[in-house]
């Protein structure tokens, strides 16, 4: 089967470059990390992320075939040939398909990523009816692979300003918590053209996301609390 | 210059955001309006056109469209510009340059609307 993976080195290489390869699988390999795997074996220097390898740990995810996903839940065979892999857009590259993800991860805490409550903790825990459960669906399954991110203009354009899908998400599932105390001091927060407002709902973030979660919905939603709020 | 630091928190946003969407649906249904009265007359010609403009309501209304479209032209605008514009300096000038064609369209579309 046919790859061509981009490949950059930056102590060696003037800029990225790709390199094809053809590699014979074995009926074992059914994940495209496993063709990568596969390829490792042969040519040790390409380096990659991951850890889980069932899309739990959100490391290996790439652009594949010019959409980003997760390379151990994306099946070999619904791969069109040649497979071409890039790292995940918009973010610097330290080596081959290895991006610094720095910068969405400081977005991701800008947010306060935990639940505020200021209220001395009862004996055993902040309990919640299953109605207030139910809001977190869609929203605390997130991985923080930056599929999303990544594949979003206005991220690309403003990553140090716009919080991005996967952080916006991430803020709006301790908005809907029902044991959160902050919910002003979060809409304060992303009440702000760049932060919040740069997402022009351009929807790449849903189709990419490989736990088929919705940030533009969640989005939404935080648009609507604030305009809610302020008329 | 301030230090490297990027504040963000303008506090503002949303109004933009709704008035985007407020105008959009004004603009929607002044064309439905339009689309349909042409439907029933069946065609439209320039006594049509010129009767529809005789009533001062259907004026105002009129305005009210190009005065929308204009507005939501200027955030989208700006959007672009705050997207793709980094230097604040040349971005708030391109901005001032688009406000001040818009206000001129606006200028424009009132004599044209009470022209007659
Ligand atoms: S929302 Fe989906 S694509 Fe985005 S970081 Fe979370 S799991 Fe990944
Ligand atoms: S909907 Fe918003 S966050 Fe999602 S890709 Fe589009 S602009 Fe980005
Ligand atoms: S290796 Fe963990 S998500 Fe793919």
């Amino acid at each position: 089967m046919k790859f061509i993976i981009e490949r950059y080195d930056p102590d060696q290489d003037q800029k990225p470059y790709f390199k094809e390869y053809d590699i014979q699988l074995e009926p074992s390999d059914r994940m495209l990390l496993d063709a990568l795997i596969r390829i490792k074996s042969i040519d040790d220097t390409l380096a990659l992320r991951r850890s889980c390898r069932e899309g739990i740990c959100g490391s290996d995810a790439m652009n594949i075939n010019g959409k980003n996903g997760l390379a151990c839940i994306t099946k070999i065979v619904d791969l069109k040939e040649p497979v071409k892999l890039r790292p995940l857009p918009g973010l610097p590259i330290i080596r081959d398909l290895i991006v610094d993800m720095t910068q969405f991860f400081k977005q991701y805490h800008s947010i306060k990523p935990f639940v505020i409550n200021n209220d001395p903790p009862p004996e055993k825990e902040r309990l919640q009816s299953p109605e207030e459960r139910l809001e977190l669906d869609g929203l605390y399954e997130c991985i923080l692979c930056a599929c999303c991110s990544t594949s979003c203009p206005s991220f690309w354009w403003n990553p140090d300003k716009f919080v991005g899908p996967a952080g916006l998400l991430a803020a709006y599932r301790f908005i809907a918590d029902s044991r959160d105390q902050a919910v002003n001091e979060r809409l304060d927060n992303l009440e702000d053209p760049y932060r919040l407002f740069r997402c022009h709902t351009i929807m790449n973030c849903v189709d990419v996301c490989p736990k088929g979660l919705n940030p533009s919905l969640a989005i939404g939603k935080i648009k609507e609390m604030m305009v809610r709020r302020g008329v | 210059m301030p230090t490297k630091k990027i504040p963000v928190g303008a506090h503002y946003g949303w109004q933009d955001w709704l008035a985007q969407r407020v105008t959009a649906i004004i603009m929607v249904l002044f064309s439905i309006v339009i689309i349909g009265f042409f439907m029933i007359k069946g065609g439209a010609n320039y006594g049509d056109w010129k009767e529809l403009f005789r009533s001062q309501l259907f004026r105002i209304l009129a305005l009210l469209f190009f005065l929308s479209v204009y507005y939501h032209a200027w955030i989208g605008i700006k959007d672009v510009l705050m997207d793709y514009i980094k230097p604040a300096g040349l971005r708030i000038s391109l901005q001032v340059l688009v406000l001040l064609l818009l206000l001129a369209c606006s200028i424009w579309s009132v004599t044209i609307i009470w022209g007659t």
